[in-house]
């Protein structure tokens, strides 16, 4: 209860506040609101996300100019328009999230640059909207009889939706599709490898930032009850960014603490600067821009983090709870072939890293893929897990060509992998890593995790991860940082991540590199008793004594192609392959 | 070893975030030998060249030409002579082969020493390859040609101290053979060489002197002819079976 | 519509789209060398335009005040990093360059009433007061993140944007200002009449595009910006410093902004945020072109122009969204051609 105290008087302060606070703290509180619901979406977008918008004031505009038209001009209820505006906002985020997110990541907010100034100047023109003017005598929004005329009677409203959407954003970042959006930034990469659909994940936020933006415009039109373009320009989109960026764009709070922020300096800033300057204009610009230099030069994670620091509320160490262990997938009976790899070819550019490939894993088997560095082992690794595709050849996994296919989708089919260069989101818990790898094993969508209706596959999919951290004997750091373990356990972790998808082939790059002896022996320990389960594994290693003493059949390569291939003790006596590793100029 | 460096490390650590990737390490060139790094994948080899250039952030003291180097910055170090050829030959892919050479004399160039017609005539007499596909964008160069115009480009700035990281690394060996035959000629030219290398005997018998670096750590050291023969070398380094690069 | 008008509408639109030219040119090449978006681009047009404007109309241009302000500010952040990396010899350079250049420039403009000298002082001087700016706005803002992603580049971009807007505003005020023409000539062409101006921004954008072609092919300060775009590591390991190549690109980008301003400054008004519309214009060219391709950016230039010049025609008030929508097509084409492999930041 105790980390819970500041969050208490707050609630307690906001629901007194209209009390007795005069009216204008009261407007300014509901500003505050209204921005914050905006910077809550551009936290999810750009904080947590990666991705950025700097039209936001466009889809706040889009909310505040469907009900101002529908309700005047036609006589719709509000709550219609609302839907309307929902509606057309969803349409409009949805092209435009199509049409940039599959681009680099600075087309999108490229995107929403040209679109905000396209939006702004379309409001300003169109005669039905009131062109500049714009649309005067939008009823007042009633709720259950109850008419919210004034300022104060709006406060209750705005705040409400505020904290329900703040709750619902920090459920949803609690959960698997929370995990999802979490690893967008630094992990899409690994994200798609373990089954998680990145271009719907990112398109998801920035519907949700668009949907949360057209909401506070809602409010906004029927709070104010009259619209006009100047608030959804373009600058107005910058500025919601900005407060979101210095209040702490990682975190849901910090949304509020910088519309806060902001709003009250910008109110400061407006009236002191035109006295300073002797003449009139938006000179708190020039501030604001110095300011968001600074902060992200100086505190790129904003406001909020430090203010964390300065009151010591400590997580209590948490507990994953027992579950029902998730159904598992039907093993291939040992021996059956898993994957077959023919005539692979693999080119960039002019350059060719694989050329005339051949090998297959069988179920029950480890299969070493040994070479010199730069022979050309991770390119194979790439190639059939699908992070990057073969130029030519033939990939066959239980039988199915997948030389086609994404590594998402190859992931499905019950393939696993580790990366040689360690993927995994340092700032997470090394239970929450593990679990992205389970993201296949569970189906709840979004809206269900923002309500938290999926506790109980949400406590399965924790318990299979636990489950896998014990396996490979990282047990006790279920809640450390994932960047804070030695590069070699977290090599184990990419393993326990792997293993929570229940795959039936797993691909190891170096998963023995940086391990101490006693720990590369537990870990080939834990590789037989895979095997002994029918898995089949597909290793890469540089450790010969680990390779030789764990694998059933080597394939060496050299210059990309296979120069020997055989049994552990056949291949140490082969010529060839000793020429490869000590090289050959005497 | 009795000559004055001319580059001395002492006590040298690097840490990428809270893991240490290599932990005090001591190394020093002496002025026109062939010093040369062996050690295991993941040894920490290409992370100390990074952190001895100024590319990695690191802790210790890394003292060249008699000045210990604080805050070191790349330009810096180059323009006082020393170069580094990566492990990944960092190429100007899409420019021709005579720009990337003469790009290699930039800072020579803005220190107003401009020869570099004169240097690319030695450096095409070393590389005759290279005069032959002047033109040819450097991209379009087989793996070999590109591991020549690395070296022809760190060569273009006329160092003292000449640095490769693995330039055997993914070239068949009749071409690892030349570009060795290059590095022991070019020790004549009076430039000091500090050669990081996976390939064990071929770099021993180039070297005056041998490190064997191993997770982080020196763990042996001395002449390249006694280090070629330590039996600790055969089992550390190339494994017990006799087959562990 | 008859053919006259056509021609007319398509004069203004070649003119319009060399200038935008000039600024895509511009963008692309700070992007490939420094992967910043430089929004602020269009503040450096209008900043060019109205310190002209300022001398015509006898006054100081607020720019110089920011100039030397500026170069006080780099000064005093450079010496104290020079001292305390022990390298004292660094601040001689400092001195000069930002501390004595702007002094000179500010002594010359208080000097010489620059209103009443001919017209190509006036142009020198103005380019003297804007283009280190260039330069200065690099290392204040985007040096210390010279490693950041693109995306917190991008912001940083906006922000200056908002900054430099600002103090356009306090500088020149909310009126518009207009410079007297480079040449009062006209030419009859058949039935169209062209004026000197026109031939002065045709000409001047194809030169500088011709000086900056040769800038990149021959020179080896230009080969070293192209080796930066291309390869940032192997630049650093051949000496050539990211800073020096992020100071150059940025001193090209603001010398081509100023310029642009000051040459379309005789045929529209140009207003202290003028800059930034003109700016994006030139950036629907840059991102037709992907960011990356120089011909690509100057053809995708020239049909802004000519689609904004047509659309004025039409449809006058909806000659901005027409001209910022051109970038959907733009970017549905870019997005079925492009296989983008993301990058990991």
């Amino acid at each position: 209860m105790k980390q819970r105290l500041p969050l208490m008087v707050f609630l307690v302060l906001l629901a007194l506040g209209p009390l007795f606070l005069p009216e204008f703290y009261v407007t300014l509180l509901n500003y505050i609101g209204l921005y914050s619901i905006v910077a809550l979406g551009l936290v999810l977008l750009t904080g947590v996300g990666g991705l950025t918008s700097f039209g936001q004031a466009a889809f706040v505009g889009l909310g505040a100019y469907a009900t101002g038209y529908l309700t005047t001009a036609h006589g719709l209820s509000p709550w219609i328009a609302l839907l309307v505006g929902l509606g057309v906002t969803a349409g409009v985020a949805l092209v435009l999230g199509f049409l940039t997110l599959r681009l680099s990541g600075h087309y999108l907010p490229l995107g929403t640059i040209a679109w905000g100034i396209s939006l702004y100047f379309l409001f300003g023109n169109l005669e039905f909207l009131g062109g500049h003017t714009g649309l005067t005598g939008i009823p007042v929004l009633e709720f259950f009889g109850l008419k919210l005329n004034t300022g104060r009677e709006f406060y209750y409203l705005i705040w409400v939706v505020l904290l329900s959407f703040v709750l619902a954003t920090q459920n949803l970042l609690d959960s698997r599709e929370g995990r999802a959006i979490r690893a967008l930034k630094g992990g899409g990469l690994m994200a798609e490898s373990m089954g998680v659909n990145t271009a719907r994940t990112k398109t998801t936020i920035f519907l949700i930032a668009a949907l949360f933006a057209c909401v506070s415009g809602w409010l906004y039109a029927h709070l104010q009850r009259f619209v006009n373009p100047t608030p959804f320009g373009l600058h107005i989109g910058i500025e919601y960014l900005f407060m979101a960026v210095v209040g702490g764009a990682a975190h849901v709070w910090g949304a509020l603490v910088g519309a806060g922020l902001i709003t009250i300096l910008k109110q400061w800033l407006q009236d002191i600067l035109p006295k300073i300057f002797g003449q009139s204009g938006n000179f708190e610009v020039i501030f604001f821009g110095i300011m968001l230099i600074l902060v992200l030069q100086r505190a790129r994670e904003g406001i909020w983090p430090w203010l964390v620091r300065l009151v010591p509320v400590r997580q209590g160490r948490r507990t994953v709870a027992e579950a029902e262990a998730l159904p598992r997938r039907e093993m291939p009976a040992a021996g059956t072939v898993l994957l077959e790899v023919k005539e692979a070819r693999k080119q960039f550019g002019g350059l060719v890293a694989n050329d005339n490939m051949n090998l297959s894993v069988k179920a029950g088997e480890v299969m070493a893929l040994i070479g010199p560095n730069g022979a050309g082992k991770s390119t194979m690794f790439n190639c059939i897990s699908g992070v990057d595709p073969v130029t030519s050849g033939e990939i066959r996994f239980l039988g199915e060509r997948i030389d086609t296919l994404t590594s998402r989708e190859i992931a499905r089919r019950g393939m696993g992998r580790t990366f040689q260069h360690v993927r995994l989101l340092p700032t997470m818990s090394v239970l929450e890593n593990v679990a992205i790898g389970a993201h296949l094993r569970g189906s709840k969508g979004v809206l269900s995790a923002s309500l938290h209706l999926e506790r109980a596959e949400e406590a399965r999919l924790l318990a299979e991860a636990k489950r896998q951290l014990e396996r490979v004997g990282l047990g006790a750091h279920l809640f450390d940082e994932a960047g804070s373990l030695p590069l070699g356990q977290q090599r184990v972790l990419e393993i326990a991540r792997a293993l929570s998808a229940d795959p039936c082939l797993l691909l190891l790059d170096e998963p023995a590199a940086g391990l101490r002896y006693l720990e590369k022996q537990a870990l080939a320990e834990l590789l037989r008793r895979l095997r002994g389960e029918g898995m089949g594994i597909l290793l890469v290693e540089h450790d010969m004594d680990f390779v030789m003493g764990l694998a059933d059949r080597v394939v060496v390569m050299e210059f990309g192609e296979k120069i020997s291939e055989g049994l552990p003790e056949e291949v140490q006596k082969d010529p060839v392959v000793l020429e490869a590793y000590l090289g050959g100029v005497e | 070893m009795m000559t004055t460096p001319i580059l001395d490390i002492r006590d040298l650590c690097v840490s990428y975030g809270k893991v240490e990737a290599l932990h005090h390490v001591n190394l020093k060139v002496e002025a026109g030998k062939i010093v040369t790094v062996i050690g295991p994948n993941g040894a920490g080899k290409t992370t100390m060249l990074g952190a001895i250039m100024g590319l990695l952030p690191s802790k210790g003291e890394i003292q060249f030409q008699d000045e210990v180097q604080r805050d070191i910055e790349v330009e810096h170090l180059v323009a006082m002579g020393m170069t580094l050829v990566p492990e990944k030959r960092e190429l100007f892919g899409e420019m021709s082969v005579e720009d990337n050479l003469l790009l290699g004399a930039f800072q020579r160039y803005r220190h107003g020493d401009r020869d570099e017609g004169k240097t690319m005539a030695q450096v095409f007499g070393t590389f005759p390859r290279l005069k032959e596909r002047r033109a040819q964008l450097a991209g379009t160069l087989s793996g070999g040609e590109r591991q020549m115009l690395a070296v022809g480009r760190a060569l273009m700035a006329k160092p003292k101290l000449l640095m490769l990281d693995e330039p055997s690394l993914g070239l068949a060996p009749l071409i690892v053979r030349e570009i060795f035959h290059i590095i022991a000629d070019l020790k004549k030219t009076g430039v000091a060489i500090l050669l990081v290398e996976q390939n064990a005997r071929a770099a021993l018998q180039i070297a005056d002197y041998g490190y064997v670096l191993e997770t982080g750590s020196v763990a042996l050291e001395g002449e390249s002819r006694a280090l070629a023969d330590d039996p600790r070398v055969v089992e550390t380094y190339l494994g017990l079976g006799g087959k562990k690069e | 519509m008859d053919l006259q008008i056509a021609l007319l509408l398509g004069q203004d639109g070649i003119v319009n789209g060399a200038i935008y030219a000039l600024l895509a040119l511009a963008l692309v090449l700070v992007f490939a060398v420094t992967r910043v978006i430089f929004i602020p681009q269009g503040e450096f047009v209008a900043y060019g335009a109205l310190t002209l404007a300022a001398f015509q109309a006898g006054k100081t241009p607020g720019t110089l005040w920011l100039l030397l302000g500026a170069g006080v500010l780099v000064a005093f952040i450079d010496s104290i990093m020079a001292v305390r990396a022990g390298a004292p010899g660094r601040l001689k350079r400092i001195a000069l360059w930002d501390l004595a250049l702007p002094a000179v420039v500010a002594g010359l403009v208080l000097w010489l009433e620059p209103g009443t000298l001919p017209l190509a002082a006036q142009v020198v001087l103005a380019l003297a007061i804007v283009v280190p700016l260039g330069p200065m706005v690099y290392r204040l803002a985007y040096q210390p993140l010279a490693e950041a992603s693109v995306l917190v580049l991008l912001i940083v971009s906006v922000a200056v944007h908002l900054a430099l807007v600002g103090l356009g505003l306090l500088f020149f005020g909310a009126e518009g200002s207009r410079t007297t023409p480079f040449s009062e000539a006209q030419f009859a062409l058949g039935t169209l009449t062209v004026n000197g101006q026109t031939l002065w921004v045709l000409g001047a954008s194809a030169v500088l595009i011709i000086a900056l072609y040769q800038f990149f092919g021959r020179t080896l300060y230009g080969k070293a910006l192209r080796a930066t775009a291309i390869n940032r590591v192997g630049a650093r390991l051949m000496g050539i410093s990211n800073t020096m190549a992020g100071k150059l690109s940025f001193t090209l980008a603001a010398g081509i902004g100023a310029f642009s301003g000051i040459l379309i400054a005789p045929i529209t008004t140009v207003y202290y945020d003028t800059g930034f519309l003109v700016g994006l214009k030139g950036f629907v060219a840059a991102i037709i072109a992907g960011l990356v391709s120089y011909p690509l950016a100057a053809a995708g230039a020239i049909l802004v122009g000519l689609l904004e010049s047509f659309s004025s025609f039409w449809a006058s008030a909806f000659k901005e969204v027409i001209v910022f929508t051109l970038i959907i097509p733009v970017l549905v084409w870019r997005s079925l051609t492009s296989h983008h492999v993301e990058e990991e930041e």
